[in-house]
């Protein structure tokens, strides 16, 4: 790759606890992770619950601060910026909360609520700040005399495209999607994402979609990045990932996606037991606890990021060995 | 491929242009109770304000010819045992006990705040220190401390608001603190700080706003907990001296039985006036947190 990726993260790791007088164990929530976003691309982080994916999202944001790693947003590192430099960056990078109900201030118009970062990051006078605040409405396709009114007067969906529309008010490059829709009904799913795509493509923004959702994952993104308790499993464009799972981990849950033709009944490879603790994760490979292929070496060694094909990497010993066993096993 | 179809998708609520203050307007409208309290409120306030203009007595002015009398056409709420007018010392008396009361309630608003804010966004180390530091304002004995503050401070209007405000202020604090600790981990609070907010910023646009119910109840029972604490304090002759006029020092007469049992307007007007003022600000008080509340539309 010659040309430098717009957002390269290198082996961020974040612990949470386990600093001071606390006793508590400390809790691995992302062990050295690395991947780049290439400008005007979508990457996928899908996950379970506890798998890392939003504290990945706000320490790529450096809403929380990571214990370890280096966050370059075109070249410029993020992780080494003073409190004082970040603010200025932050117009370059707005995040998309999950919750469209927590994410809006309650004693705010959405007018306020448009303006309010353009008002901190001191952008052109009053009136050029509610022009784009109102030209941001427009983009999210909400009636513009949405402006002077108060968030819970909104169903979740209008509350996400308000959501949407407070981070394009300023006009970032970058832009992290924490779940943004997996609050909402189905039928508002569909809107959402479609907003969000053609936004995306039209104002060119790079984008890191968080979800737990393969099938939106696979409609938005370019490229998926497959996590487990923290690490990443395996990473590939998406086309190849839903067509040549590598990872035993990815398998398992494209697996685990319904089958939208009756009758032509999935091979379900189902995963038993829980996510392990992220204080006490296994030894070597994280997933060997639960992985249908697991041996004895798995527990040795932590697995590296190999090379299985074009622009995908996945992080298992036995790769090669597995690249045709595709039957369940007994 | 997506514009057509979900803009007409989109239900648009009803139409309704009202800002926000007409709205909390509405609300406060729509509270009996709130009503009654600024109804009772706006006229002590008035007649408190304006009485040199239309009550020919002063506070201080004897009638040697009228000592203990009663209510009458002259003196309409009587006089006391050295002649002075009743009702010009009772509403001289409403403005001191009313400005020791507001002032001292701002000073502690002021400081509660800004302690429970440095508290909450200052990091554990800071947050610990002034945290243990409000415990021990809060675990001196009010009484005692209150009466050796007003021994050092003296007696008069600013000693005695100084006194009040550094007894009211850790209660506030604590509340403040517990509410912007919530606060600062909710995300619109979050998004706030990703667009680059200040300390500054998330304090007063997010954390203040926020905390305005705490304030507004905080301040109305403060208000009247301050004019019963003025009142205790003259009442124990540290707040305001004689000769000057307070709700408090007045009452201070009904120490002796011959005016409780002979001379009753001489307590009674002040003693009635203290508890209808704080009745109504009680009821303003409530009538405003909800008015505040924008959620309360949707009950």
């Amino acid at each position: 790759m010659t040309e430098q990726p717009f957002l390269s993260v290198s082996n961020l790791t974040k612990h949470f606890g386990g600093s001071g007088f606390s006793r508590a164990p400390v809790v691995r929530a992302v062990e050295d992770v690395s991947f780049d976003v290439p400008r005007g691309k979508v990457v996928g982080l899908v996950g379970e619950s506890g798998s890392g994916k939003t504290t990945i999202g706000r320490s790529v944001l450096r809403l929380i601060d990571p214990t370890s790693g280096t966050v370059r947003l075109d070249g410029v590192d993020l992780t080494a910026m003073s409190a004082r430099d970040l603010r200025r960056q932050r117009a370059k990078m707005q995040y998309i909360f999950q919750d469209p109900f927590a994410s809006l201030s309650p004693r705010m118009t959405i007018g306020q609520i448009l303006m309010e970062g353009l008002g901190i990051q001191g952008t052109g006078t009053r009136r050029d700040r509610e022009d784009r605040a109102r030209a941001a409405l427009k983009a999210v396709e909400l009636p513009a005399d949405a402006f002077d009114r108060y968030a819970h007067e909104f169903s979740g969906g209008q509350r996400q495209r308000i959501g949407i529309a407070r981070a394009l008010a300023l006009e970032p490059q970058l832009i992290v999607a924490d779940e943004p829709v997996s609050a909402l009904d189905v039928s508002i799913q569909a809107q959402i994402v479609n907003l969000l795509r053609d936004l995306q493509t039209r104002l060119g923004l790079t984008m890191l979609f968080i979800s737990h959702d393969l099938a939106v994952v696979e409609y938005i993104c370019d490229t998926v990045i497959v996590l487990y308790l923290g690490r990443i499993m395996e990473i590939a464009p998406a086309a190849e990932l839903y067509a040549n799972p590598r990872h035993p981990y990815t398998r398992a849950l494209l697996s685990a996606i319904p089958e939208p033709v009756p009758g032509r009944a999935s091979r379900r490879q189902i995963l038993t037991g829980d996510i392990p603790s992220p204080s006490n994760p296994p030894s070597g490979c994280v997933f060997r606890t639960r992985c249908p292929h697991a041996i004895d070496a798995c527990a040795q060694v932590v697995p590296p990021l190999e090379a299985v094909g074009r622009d995908h990497r996945s992080a298992c010993i036995r790769n090669h060995e597995l690249e045709t066993a595709e039957a369940v096993p007994a | 491929m997506t514009a057509a179809s979900t803009s007409t998708e989109i239900a648009t609520p009803p139409a309704r242009a009202r800002g926000p203050w007409v709205r909390a307007w509405s609300r406060f409208r729509a509270n009996g109770a709130a009503l009654t309290g600024l109804a009772i409120l706006i006229p002590i306030l008035v007649a408190v304000a304006t009485y040199p203009l239309w009550w020919t007595f002063g506070p201080n002015d004897i009638d040697l010819k009228a000592m203990n009398q009663g209510p009458g056409p002259s003196h309409w709420f009587g006089t006391d045992g050295v002649g002075r007018d009743i009702l010009a010392r009772l509403l001289q008396g409403g403005r001191i006990s009313l400005t020791v009361a507001f002032v001292s309630v701002v000073v502690s608003i002021v400081i509660g705040f800004l302690v429970g804010a440095i508290a909450s966004f200052g990091g554990k180390v800071v947050d610990n220190g002034i945290m243990r530091l409000v415990d021990l304002a809060m675990t001196l004995p009010p009484v005692i401390f209150l009466l050796v503050l007003a021994s050092i401070a003296g007696t008069g209007i600013v000693p005695t608001i100084v006194v009040i405000s550094l007894l009211s202020w850790p209660v506030l604090s604590r509340m403040v603190r517990a509410r912007l600790l919530e606060l600062r981990e909710r995300d619109f609070v979050v998004a706030s700080r990703g667009m680059g907010a200040s300390m500054w910023h998330l304090l007063f646009r997010h954390g203040l706003p926020n905390c305005i119910d705490i304030i507004v109840v905080y301040a109305t029972l403060q208000i009247a907990n301050a004019i019963l604490l003025e009142a205790g304090l003259s009442f124990l002759g540290l707040g305001i001296a004689p000769p000057q006029a307070s709700w408090g020092n007045m009452l201070n007469a009904a120490r002796s039985t011959v005016v409780m049992e002979q001379y009753i307007w001489q307590w009674m007007f002040p003693g009635g006036a203290l508890v209808l003022t704080v009745l109504a600000i009680n009821f303003l008080g409530d009538g405003l947190r909800d008015a505040f509340d924008p959620r309360s539309d949707l009950n």
